[in-house]
């Protein structure tokens, strides 16, 4: 039986783009606190970025992107820099994904928030500002736009001339393609694992 | 030629290989109950154990009441509490729960019952785990995956992230605190300056800071986007370990202190970046919007959003002060606060409590304020109450709470109600962070004492003689 140190894959992608131009995006404001208590990974999407989707009576805002009709259905997420800062809580990955994105585009993501998104078969896709600047024009006519991206080729294109190239760890890549158990690689250590014990051994605190 | 960093990481690598992650060993594993229900449930799954218990500490912070804190409302804060009980129990870890006297936010628990050693690695699921490297340790924050990662194998596939120095010249200015520094620091250089980077703070300025004071610096390395932020141990260091549990003592003791004193950056080792901050430029800081960031000196004025060089910044400042309710050109000392909290992991401490309290002393509450000290820790609460500090704020009007993380995160039942403004010694802005609706203001525990007398913001300079918080 696996753990949940099992990823799902990610090899090819396409999707709709829904737009979200903020900068500095929080995990707070990705999941806000009152649902961090559920002791479950599942269910999370159903209160993405809550504060801003629904009113105080819970009510859909309309203003909001993702509550837009012509943004339903949309997997993969456009934003702004230093997308997922704050808070180490991986209960925002959780959601992003449960809610159906696979894939987020943005200029710059916070470390512990873009990390998680590979545990999690989630791909953060990181552009220079200025092809993020021009996908959120494409997004913003009102027409439905799709991207594809191919995680093998480092591609994302669309199918009316926007091309480019992204840059991600090739282990990384290799993770996200395979949907690999990293706990069960590190476990295959074990003997590394006890002889650096063995020969640094870490005072017990609690024996 | 290494820098403090290397030699920590370097040291605790267990394995490479071209092209992967490092495998790095991990000393100390602190595990409370928001991130880890779903690693342990993962364990369970994989019939796996944890591999090293006796590297493993638990407690309760986030959920837990500050008030009655045995009569839980919430029931499903009951529910995450009671999960990790019972995993505490079943995988055999020790958990410091409500009953504890040792019972805190993990971040203050930590380095107070000696779990923080100069060279460690230590890792939490919490942001704030950069808290620890104030001793010289390398520790950082992680998602639940990797809480799930490191019970198993008591290991942590990373890639090496970059240096930079952050050098502190000159003198900190009397009322000024660590927590004016660093968030002096986070205004000037953005929240994202240090991504990808572990930061070291080194100079003069730094030296002179108290160990509380250096984890308040490094608490904060996360609102810089840093991986984790780290200050060589020195005599503080050495003096703050000393005869506490869990630390060697008498002759051990003597030669954990030659091996820490080998830890500090070789002259001539070289950084990925650095930074070097004027001290003396430090005032005393008031957070204006909705990110870390967005702040400046007492003696300023809400910004105007038209003001900021880039159309982005100057979207964020807008959304920023429609949130926050605030007109560009408001004095910051014209802005008048309903709450005032004091306590977290970035101001829980005891110095934190005294500085406060000295400001407190012979003092009211204004009417309009609702003001709350939360001590960061059982240990941190019994040391005020034997100094006398508690009567000192309830005596004033401030409500004297029991250790929590409490309106740092708002996750129990401290809470601010929708327009509410506080003046709050904790670590993030964001929109919601302590309610939905509620408007944060981070401070100083000096500028929040002050806050809650005056009913607004008020340049503490001006108070009967501030001290530092070290010369208590």
């Amino acid at each position: 039986m696996r753990g949940s140190g099992f990823v799902q894959s990610l090899r090819t992608h396409t999707g709709k783009v829904v737009p979200l131009d903020r900068v500095n995006v929080d995990t707070d404001a990705i999941i806000p606190k009152q649902f961090l208590k559920r002791i479950e990974r599942t269910g999370f999407g159903q209160f993405l970025f809550y504060e801003w989707r629904f009113d105080v009576q819970g009510n859909p805002i309309d203003t909001f992107s993702l509550n837009a009709p012509q943004y339903k259905g949309a997997s993969i997420l456009l934003t702004r820099a230093n997308f997922g800062c704050g808070s180490s809580r991986e209960h925002a990955p959780w959601a992003i994904a449960d809610y159906g994105f696979r894939v987020i585009i943005a200029p710059s993501f916070a470390d512990i928030f873009y990390n998680n998104c590979f545990k999690n078969g989630i791909l953060p896709l990181i552009l220079s500002e200025e092809r993020v600047d021009a996908l959120f024009d494409r997004t913003g006519s009102g027409v439905p736009y799709t991207l594809t991206v191919d995680v093998a080729s480092c591609r994302v294109y669309d199918d009316a001339g926007f091309s480019e190239t992204f840059v991600i760890d090739a282990h990384r890549k290799h993770a996200l393609i395979e949907g690999i158990d990293d706990i069960e690689q590190t476990l295959l250590l074990e003997e590394h694992i006890a002889a650096y014990e063995r020969q640094c051994a870490p005072r017990s605190y609690f024996g | 030629m290494k820098t403090m960093f290397e030699k920590i990481w370097d040291r605790h690598v267990i394995w490479s290989e071209e092209g992967k992650p490092s495998i790095l060993y991990i000393d100390v594993h602190l595990v409370h109950e928001v991130t880890s229900p779903q690693a342990f449930d993962g364990l369970r799954m994989a019939g796996r154990r944890v591999r090293r218990p006796d590297l493993t500490v638990a407690t309760m912070d986030h959920n837990v009441p500050t008030k009655d804190r045995f009569v839980v409302v919430d029931e499903i804060s009951q529910q995450q509490m009671d999960a990790l009980t019972r995993n505490a129990q079943e995988f055999g870890i020790r958990l410091y729960d409500l009953h504890a006297v040792e019972q805190g936010v993990v971040h203050v628990m930590g380095p107070e019952i000696g779990l923080t050693h100069p060279g460690h690695t230590i890792v939490c699921g919490d942001s704030h785990t950069s808290t620890h490297g104030a001793f010289g340790a390398l520790a950082f924050g992680i998602g639940t995956s990797e809480v799930e990662h490191v019970l198993a194998t008591q290991c942590l596939p990373q890639h090496k992230p970059k240096t930079m120095e952050v050098r502190c010249v000159g003198t900190l200015p009397v009322g000024c605190t660590a927590k004016d520094l660093i968030l002096h620091i986070i205004a000037a250089h953005g929240t994202d300056f240090a991504t990808g980077y572990v930061i070291e703070y080194t100079g003069s300025a730094i030296r002179a800071l108290s160990m509380e004071q250096r984890m308040t610096v490094c608490n904060m390395s996360i609102e810089a986007g840093a991986r984790a932020g780290m200050i060589a141990p020195d005599e503080t260091t050495f003096a703050y370990l000393r005869g506490r549990p869990h630390v060697p003592q008498g002759e051990a003791f003597d030669e954990a202190i030659a091996r820490w004193k080998q830890l500090v950056t070789d002259e001539g080792a070289q950084y990925d970046a650095c930074v070097v901050i004027d001290v003396g430029a430090v005032c005393p800081q008031v957070t204006w919007g909705t990110s870390p960031g967005m702040g400046t000196s007492i003696t300023g004025v809400v910004p105007d959003p038209d003001q900021f060089a880039t159309a982005n910044e100057r979207k964020a400042a807008r959304d920023a002060l429609a949130y926050m309710g605030l007109h560009p050109g408001t004095k910051m000392t014209d802005i008048e606060i309903d709450r005032v909290f004091i306590g977290s992991c970035t101001n829980g401490r005891i110095e934190d409590l005294r500085a406060a309290a000295h400001i407190v002393r012979g003092h009211r509450v204004s009417p309009r304020v609702h003001a709350m000290v939360v001590p960061g820790s059982g240990l941190v609460k019994r040391q005020a109450e034997a100094e006398g500090l508690d009567r000192i704020f309830v005596d004033a009007g401030f409500e004297w709470r029991d250790a929590g993380c409490s309106m740092c995160l708002a996750m129990n039942p401290d809470v601010l109600a929708p327009g509410e403004r506080c003046a709050s010694t904790s670590n993030r802005n964001f929109e919601g962070r302590q309610g939905r609706g509620g408007r944060t203001h981070l401070v100083s525990p000096e500028m929040a004492a002050a806050a809650a007398i005056r009913g607004r913001f008020t340049d503490v300079r001006a108070w009967n003689a501030p001290m530092h918080a070290n010369h208590a």
